[in-house]
């Protein structure tokens, strides 16, 4: 019966993790309203989970296309409908791969960032002395990184996609020899403002989601050398798992 | 805390991204969408045609002459005084010498793709200008319709063939005769088919 005790075991410390998670969550919710007339920490939170991403998300949004172009033009070759190219391409990235690329891409680069800089501040003290000072570390430190996460989540999904899109255009119009006009007007005949609100949608549920994720691992890693490389890995791990099973629930609930 | 050069770099680069993200969502709400707008536009001039019907062309699909691209469709309307479709097309000015009496056709890009114009050159010495209109038009090819004449075809076809061969095959065996059998028999597959 050990593997049973097991079995019971891990789903109890996963529900532990998950309550404490929804807990850190309202406290944090709770801390907010203050912290927002703080825009310089906001600011520079946005910095770091923005713009130090960008370059990373511009290259993958890149890549993504142009395979979608590729793949997506070689598959609809096959039915003679390559002018669908366009709508193919646009479709998949603002409802599907845009948000949930982005997501996984900015768990790694900024959820791991965030949670190893936060755990070396618990592993040196600097929150306990935070604390010694009458500053309240969930002010301070973790909702600026909370709010800027969720800032700068939709704002690169909305990079990716577009960049992603000159991605396959690149590929299907310039190489492959797609009709653009054809490109570009199937798109917008067929791409609607709904599916533009779902990806947002998504890309912001993803932004509360990762950065949660990324500061509550941070706050509550073991204060050692091993704790802080534990809490960056089961932050990307978490988060990508978490980005998945939610990206299904948005989606079913849309359509 | 920060000095203000530091503190101006920050703003600097969070400003930056935060206008390329919103830029990035304007780009998705109206180029990717129906409710966009279009930015480029060389010089062109207008002329319009009437269709029956013009099946499911889009604003925005191409008009071409002998396979080469030289417009765009740009507006669609329906005329309600003689119940056709209007569609109005810019033509590159680069292409300014198509014969007034050229003759517009709706076809299909591929099996399923969408429509397109096609342009075929008449024979007249006037060119067409601006606001001119395009007299000969040829609808659509409507899949729709064409099956549903097929097997309205098909159906009669039949149907008739069996009717008319019957009678046939009775009047040749009263005859007994080889002559009036073989006529009536070739008779019979012409009416068939």
């Amino acid at each position: 019966m050990s593997w049973f005790r097991d079995v019971a075991g891990e789903a109890s410390k996963s529900l532990v993790t998950l309550g404490a998670t929804t807990r850190f969550l309202v406290r944090v919710l709770i801390a907010s309203p203050s912290v927002l007339l703080r825009g310089d920490l906001i600011i520079e939170q946005i910095f770091n989970t923005g713009t130090l991403s960008l370059v990373i998300i511009m290259l993958s949004g890149l890549f993504v296309g142009m395979v979608l172009g590729l793949q997506g033009f070689q598959l609809l070759q096959r039915f003679g409908s390559e002018e669908a190219l366009g709508t193919a391409a646009a479709i998949g990235l603002v409802k599907e791969l845009g948000p949930v690329i982005t997501a996984l891409l900015f768990a790694g680069r900024a959820g791991t960032a965030l949670a190893s800089e936060i755990g070396l501040m618990r592993a040196t003290d600097q929150l306990s002395a935070m604390e010694m000072m009458a500053v309240d570390p969930i002010k301070r430190v973790i909702v600026p990184r909370f709010i800027g996460g969720i800032i700068a989540m939709p704002l690169l999904a909305a990079i990716f996609s577009m960049i992603g899109i000159y991605g396959a255009q690149l590929i299907g119009v310039q190489i492959m020899g797609v009709d653009s006009g054809s490109f570009w007007s199937q798109m917008r005949a067929s791409v609607g403002l709904h599916d533009i609100n779902e990806g947002i949608v998504k890309s912001c549920i993803f932004g509360v989601a990762c950065s949660l994720i990324a500061v509550y691992e941070g706050y509550y890693s073991v204060p050692t050398a091993e704790g802080v490389g534990l809490a960056t890995t089961r932050t990307v791990v978490t988060s990508a798992v978490v980005t998945l099973f939610l990206d299904y629930l948005i989606t079913a609930a849309f359509s | 805390m920060r000095n203000s050069k530091g503190s101006r770099g920050l703003n600097l680069g969070t400003g930056l991204f935060v206008l390329l993200g919103f830029a990035a969502l304007f780009f998705l709400t109206t180029q990717t969408t129906s409710r966009g707008i279009s930015l480029e536009s060389p010089p062109h001039y207008t002329v319009t045609a009437k269709f029956d019907n013009i099946g499911d062309l889009k604003v925005g699909a191409p008009v071409s002459i002998a396979g080469v691209e030289i417009g765009r469709v740009t507006r669609i309307d329906f005329d309600s005084r003689d119940y056709k479709a209007m569609v109005t097309m810019q033509l590159n000015d680069k292409y300014n010498q198509i014969p007034s009496d050229s003759d517009a056709s709706i076809y299909t890009q591929g099996l399923l793709g969408g429509k397109f114009i096609g342009l075929t050159a008449g024979g007249s010495e006037t060119y067409l200008k601006n606001n001119d209109q395009i007299d000969f038009t040829q609808s659509a090819f409507v899949l729709e319709n064409l099956i549903g004449q097929l097997l309205a075809n098909f159906s009669k076809g039949s149907t008739g063939g069996a009717s008319d061969a019957a009678p046939s095959d009775a009047a040749a065996a009263p005859a007994a005769s080889a002559a009036p059998a073989a006529k009536a028999a070739p008779a019979a597959k012409e009416k068939t088919k």
